[in-house]
């Protein structure tokens, strides 16, 4: 059974992966990248990540892809782009080397298990083991207990990052000054 | 947050799964979606009828006795008619939107317990196996919902976009805009619920409501335990999520012709307001389940003619809460008037998200001081001085942002006022 929803979910996922680079149109492109985000979703629920499917759906699907077509339909970009032209020099050579370093480290992972490249058995060490919580629990006496410091920090950095946007943002009086565009999130 | 884990798992699904429990569920899941559509045609009929006494007007009067035919009619006649597709749009995309709208708002429907006896459980027992009147409760629960609802936005946004034309494009924007900006505080009104109740799954959260209340008549509800503000705040916000006036700002008829939908007709145009209606409900449903109790209730005869009818109560309970909430929305949009758009994004980012946040660390807080015995008076007095110091100073800056905008569109360089995304596509 879970085999099967393994296929499907992977034929899900392949299939938009393969929309969002093949697709002319960037719409077409983002809703193929919901396709593929949608189908990851699946592939976590099937490892009882719940969670982190919910957490998926929400921010990625819901929040940040419709943020890519607000910037797609508000640019006015949503026709098919021109591929002539190379918007920075050398991009598709590298393209190129960094992609196949990119299927050299998953071939390697797929033949010699993860332990190869991170070192760790599992990614979760001890704690994945213990059939005891649910993993939102789990999840949250992690985050708030042993990696307090770096949720704090974290969140110190968004908060930066969005006073960073808001001071973008403003016009400055000098009537020369360029103006960035005005998103409505935050 | 201690003390023995609560799985959340229908124990139906907990053992082996034989052809009486696939039936069970899927005979659940048609009931749900029967129930869902019967709900809608009575829905409009009611609208229409309840803004008609309130207009001082009658409604539909035609169609059946008082008129209670006439969604069935209007349903009808939009099937029958002519099916347009411009001829600018995005075909494919055109054809999708209705349905990424109708969708979620169904499956988020799932999540809602509909019935039960929740003195004792809420469980049923029906034909052998223990279930509960709920299509499903998985274990991330209330997520669900709040994943369904970002993706509703999906099918407005799409329906605008592809319709190849300017007025759907900008209602659509606006919809979208306004549909992220209110989940936010959506969220957080949920969160504190999540805080009090200490679970994510809807069945517990009718569970830990449904016990003994306050001085034996006020029930432990958690519109009482969480005192008020994430109520007001996520009836707000659901509204705005909904579209639905005073936040109709989407469909606009004086600005926007019909908004996203415009260049919808025939059997699409219905669905996108199948959706709307199916939202509604669901929307409801949802704050019956999260602040009221959902079906728990007394149950007043637990036996009729030897069948144990103490889970119909909850049914019973479920639907007069429910149709006292679907009254309400009606009311407010029969009595408040439109907001402006920039009205509607401060109201968002400024005063309701502000509100849910302060409210939530302050139930955070009392949780916290209860935990470590800390004195409950000493805690709401030191939060409520941060309150209004936090307060104070977001009034200031708000303030002050607004002084020097109106100083920038009163200075030389005479640009346009500095507005959210909807007004500049």
């Amino acid at each position: 059974m879970s085999e099967a929803v393994f296929v499907v979910a992977a034929v899900i996922i392949l299939a938009g992966a393969v929309g969002v680079v093949a697709s002319r149109n960037p719409v077409h492109a983002a809703l193929f990248l919901v396709q593929t985000l949608v189908g990851v979703a699946v592939l976590f629920v099937l490892n009882d990540a719940h969670f982190l499917a919910a957490v998926q759906v929400v921010v990625y699907a819901g929040a940040i892809v419709i943020l890519f077509l607000f910037v797609i339909m508000l640019l006015g970009v949503d026709k098919a782009e021109e591929l002539r032209v190379e918007p920075i020099f050398g991009q598709r050579p590298l393209a190129v080397v960094v992609g196949a370093a990119l299927a050299a480290a998953l071939a390697t992972v797929v033949v010699a298990g993860a332990d190869v490249l991170t070192g760790l058995r599992r990614a979760g060490g001890d704690r994945a083991l213990d059939g005891e919580a649910t993993d939102i629990e789990r999840m949250g006496r992690v985050l708030f207990g042993e990696f307090a410091l770096a949720v704090e920090i974290t969140a110190a950095l968004l908060t930066v990052a969005v006073v960073g946007a808001v001071i973008l943002t403003r016009r400055s009086p000098r009537p020369e000054a360029t103006e960035a565009p005005v998103s409505g999130d935050a | 947050m201690t003390g023995t884990l609560v799985l959340a798992v229908d124990p139906m699904l907990a053992g082996d799964i034989g052809l009486t429990v696939v039936l069970l569920t899927l005979a659940k899941a048609v009931v749900a979606f029967a129930f869902l559509l019967v709900a809608v045609m009575l829905l409009i009929w009611f609208e229409r009828k309840l803004l008609g006494g309130m207009h001082q007007r009658f409604g539909p009067t035609i169609a059946g006795p008082f008129g209670i035919l006439q969604t069935l009619a209007d349903g009808t006649k939009l099937f029958f008619k002519e099916d347009l597709v411009p001829d600018r749009s995005d075909r494919f995309v055109f054809k999708l939107a209705p349905y990424l709208s109708l969708i979620p708002a169904f499956l988020a429907f799932a999540i809602v317990p509909l019935g039960g006896d929740f003195s004792r459980g809420g469980t049923v027992e029906w034909f052998g196996h223990t279930t509960y009147l709920q299509v499903a409760d998985p274990p991330v629960g209330i997520l669900l919902f709040l994943a369904m609802s970002s993706v509703a936005v999906y099918g407005v946004m799409l329906a605008g976009w592809s319709s190849g034309s300017k007025y759907p494009l900008l209602g659509s924007v606006r919809a979208s805009a306004q549909m992220v900006s209110y989940e936010a505080a959506l969220g957080l009104a949920v969160a504190a619920i999540v805080l009090v109740t200490g679970t994510l799954s809807t069945h517990d959260m009718v569970v830990a409501q449904a016990a003994e209340g306050y001085l034996g008549i006020i029930p432990r509800w958690n519109v009482v335990v969480t005192g008020l503000v994430p109520f007001i705040v996520f009836m707000i916000a659901g509204t705005a999520e909904l579209n639905r006036p005073p936040f109709d700002l989407v469909e606009a008829e004086q600005e926007l012709v019909g908004g996203f939908h415009t260049e919808y007709s025939s059997i699409r145009f219905a669905l996108f307001f199948l959706a709307e209606f199916m939202n509604t409900i669901t929307m409801s449903a949802v704050i019956v389940t999260l602040f009221f109790g959902g079906p728990a209730g007394p149950v007043l005869v637990s036996e009729l003619g030897g069948y144990s009818v103490a889970w119909a109560w909850g049914v019973v309970w479920f639907f007069l809460k429910l149709f006292v909430l679907l009254f309400c929305f009606v009311w407010m949009r029969a009595t408040l008037p439109r907001f402006r758009y920039d009205q509607l994004m401060d109201l968002g980012w400024k005063a309701l998200i502000p509100a849910a946040l302060g409210w939530f660390l302050f139930l955070a807080a009392l949780e916290t001081g209860r935990d470590q015995g800390w004195s409950e008076a000493v805690v709401t007095v030191v939060s409520l001085l941060v309150f209004v110091a936090a307060g104070a100073l977001l009034m200031r800056a708000v303030r002050r942002g607004r002084a020097s905008r109106d100083r920038e569109a009163a200075g030389p360089p005479a640009e346009e006022r500095s507005d959210p995304v909807g007004e500049r596509t």
